[in-house]
């Protein structure tokens, strides 16, 4: 059905809601190179502003890609719970957001809405916001997720220690391992992105990491980011896993590009559950999403990307995640030009899966052929701190020397904690008091030479 | 009396851990922030890796090396006409000019086990740096297993995909691409190679392996070259490439070369 809105006597007409999602964006090279986005402005604007009337049951009444030809269509349509949407299903997406950002949607209301929500709905909804907006109702979220410690809580900010290593080198991962770790990084996970997807390897660096957290007791879980099938293999050999990773998209297509679908996912998933590994609870699964991954694999669907990007939260919310990150910056300037398109699209992305009632973090990121650098990041972080993000990337001085990106440090996430008053996850910042690493108020205390985690090398 | 000035960064007493890693590590720190010297050396070490964004395909050079190896060579253009372009709209990239499939067709392969393409990506420091080095070792292995290689592509503005319509063309079994890697800030000259059985225009991620960090200070040439033959021929006895071919055998050279 077609959607109008009329401007001084001009009337534009979006022949298709996925259409007016589209023009709607906020602009972005993504969208540009898809030839999605709005001609202009003004276009841009109508778009919002006819998207602003469009009742919120259109979305379940009109999917952006047919419910035939799309396993997310499916996923998202038979999962939708109609009495969790009920105290929203009479509003206009325009009244969505001023109702989500009114004081009656506190963080108990929104936690009850997330299984009545869909990713278009989420999307569209973003589509009207300001940056100010995404991270006001963002904060209100609380998504809480456990396996040895708990993730999530409101004045908590978690950091993925990564590791990585060109060559995987054991001692080279440890290093980096040790530095994060005296730096109070690690609690979201410690996870390394494999130099070579080869299951015997991974196997080997699953096994040290193993080690590792059992000899210090660091109430934390590690993973090695290879592919689904990789890691299935490996819980079928019962190897010290405690979370299958994948990277997931927003369509069927993209999925298909990276080699997965649901019903494999959902075999990772029940396999690495009979493991038993979490202490505290079963939250056993991590997905990385990124806005471009879609068009990147020419599996869009005449979708935009952030709204591709949202239906990729569906996929990742049928698995009870502990850990859902969007690489932001990874994919590069043809989808997310510059550090103002990164910005915006780590705060939509950051919104929209809490909303959605995922456990978000976000790789605040960017790529050396991006028109972007630390300064930018600066403020995506502190921007990503005050709204609430469940975790970031802590990477050695901010460089990912396997995976050639910059990210944030060990270092930026002392400072986002210290700036805006935010502790590590309640377990492991236990233990790093009891480690003499940091202390109880939160302040970094000077390592000792003879400190037992430098002792994790050369013994 | 003088008095003793307090150093004002704080430093780890782990630089020793330095040796195993090219990583940040052990930084040291003033409050929460990391030393002057750290910042700005990781300034300077941007401002490399964007210059290696924009750096120049070497191509005399290249083709007089590749000859001399008694290599054929096909030199040939996408559709991406410079690097802005070429940054903005990928798929021009992924496509050769109709001049240069042209070429490719007029040539009526006949068949090879593979083609070999070698494309400036991100980083045409990568290929002018290793791209030789590497097919020095590569190409006695082709030999020693009786694998035939069709002319080898230079690709200006190239992309992984671009190797698809280039293998399919020259009708190769299986195409490997060559690839400036996206430049990091240790490593603006990274090289990958991405191998894709019964190369075709339209392929994605998941038909393709990759091996990735191709430098002497990543995985060496020696070891590079021999997981990308490998590799190859575990490919072209599966007559698969992809997610669906694990790389079961070989292990990483890392450990010995740092521990």
């Amino acid at each position: 059905m077609a959607y109008r809105y009329t401007i001084q006597h001009h009337t534009y007409t979006f022949d298709t809601l996925t259409t007016l999602l589209a023009k709607a964006s906020p602009f972005r090279s993504g969208d540009a190179l898809a030839g999605l986005a709005a001609a202009d402005y003004k276009e841009r604007v109508a778009a919002q502003l006819a998207l602003a009337d469009v009742p919120l049951r259109n979305f379940l009444l009109e999917p952006v890609i047919p419910y035939e030809q799309d396993e997310v269509t499916r996923l998202i349509i038979d999962s939708h719970d109609a009495a969790a949407f009920a105290p929203v299903a009479h509003f206009t997406t325009g009244q969505f957001r001023d109702w989500l950002l009114s004081d009656e949607a506190d963080t108990v209301t929104l936690r009850k809405l997330a299984p009545g929500v869909t990713p278009e709905m989420v999307a569209a909804v973003s589509k009207l916001m300001r940056n100010q907006d995404l991270i006001s109702v963002a904060r209100k979220c609380e998504v809480i997720t456990r396996f040895r410690n708990t993730l999530g809580l409101k004045g908590r900010l978690s950091v993925r220690l990564q590791p990585n290593h060109p060559t995987d080198d054991p001692k080279g991962i440890a290093a980096s391992i040790v530095d994060g770790l005296l730096y109070g990084s690690g609690d979201a996970v410690i996870g390394i992105n494999p130099a070579t997807d080869s299951p015997a390897h991974v196997l080997t660096l699953l096994h040290m990491l193993d080690a590792i957290i059992e000899r210090f007791k660091i109430p934390t879980q590690s993973c090695i980011l290879s592919h689904v099938t990789t890691s299935l293999q490996l819980v079928q050999q019962k190897a010290p896993l405690d979370l299958v990773f994948q990277s997931i998209g927003g369509t069927e297509k993209t999925n298909k590009s990276f080699g997965i679908n649901l019903a494999l996912l959902q075999e990772a998933w029940e396999a690495v559950l009979s493991l038993q590994r979490g202490s505290l609870g079963n939250n056993v699964m991590y997905f990385e999403t990124g806005q471009g991954s879609s068009l990147s694999a020419n599996a869009h669907e005449g979708v935009d990307q952030q709204t591709c990007e949202a239906r990729a939260y569906a996929v990742a919310r049928k698995f009870s995640p502990l850990l859902v990150n969007t690489v932001v910056g990874f994919i590069g300037p043809e989808y997310l030009f510059d550090g103002k398109q990164i910005i915006r699209a780590a705060l939509e992305d950051h919104f929209c899966g809490k909303l959605l009632g995922l456990p978000m973090g976000v790789d605040v990121c960017y790529t050396n052929h991006a028109e972007a650098d630390q300064d930018d990041m600066d403020n995506l972080l502190t921007l990503l701190g005050v709204a609430g993000c469940n975790y970031i990337m802590g990477i050695p001085g901010a460089d990912d020397i396997m995976l050639n990106y910059q990210s944030t440090s060990f270092h930026d996430a002392l400072y986002v904690r210290k700036v805006l008053g935010l502790k590590p996850a309640p377990e492991f910042e236990q233990w790093l008091v009891k480690q003499g690493i940091m202390n109880e108020g939160g302040t970094l205390l000077p390592v000792e030479e003879k400190h037992k985690l430098l002792q994790l090398i050369n013994q | 009396m003088k008095e003793i000035q307090k150093p004002i960064v704080q430093t780890d007493p782990w630089a020793a851990l330095k040796e195993f890693t090219a990583a940040r590590i052990a930084l040291g720190r003033t409050g929460t922030a990391e030393p002057l010297q750290a910042m700005l050396q990781f300034r300077l070490a941007h401002a490399n890796a964007r210059d290696a964004v924009y750096a120049v395909f070497d191509q005399q050079r290249l083709l007089q090396e590749l000859r001399s190896l008694q290599q054929a060579v096909f030199v040939l253009h996408t559709q991406a006409a410079g690097r802005s372009e070429y940054l903005q709209y990928p798929h021009r990239g992924r496509r050769l000019l109709a001049k240069a499939a042209d070429e490719l067709k007029s040539f009526n392969s006949t068949s090879y086990d593979i083609c070999l393409v070698l494309a400036d990506g991100l980083s045409a420091t990568a290929i002018n740096n290793h791209a030789i080095p590497v097919l020095k070792l590569l190409l006695p292995l082709f030999e020693k297993y009786g694998l035939s290689l069709a002319p080898i592509c230079l690709v200006q503005e190239g992309r992984v995909a671009i190797g698809d319509e280039c293998g399919s063309l020259l009708r190769a079994r299986l195409v490997a691409v060559l690839i400036g890697e996206r430049p990091g800030l240790s490593s603006p000259d990274s090289l990958g190679v991405y191998l894709t059985y019964q190369p075709v225009p339209g392929l994605t991620d998941e038909s393709r392996n990759c091996i990735s960090n191709i430098r002497p200070e990543g995985l060496n040439y020696t070891a590079a070259a021999e997981k990308i033959c490998s590799l190859i021929r575990e490919s072209l006895r599966l007559q698969l490439s992809g997610v669906g071919l694990k790389d079961n055998t070989t292990a990483l050279p890392g450990n010995e070369e740092h521990g």
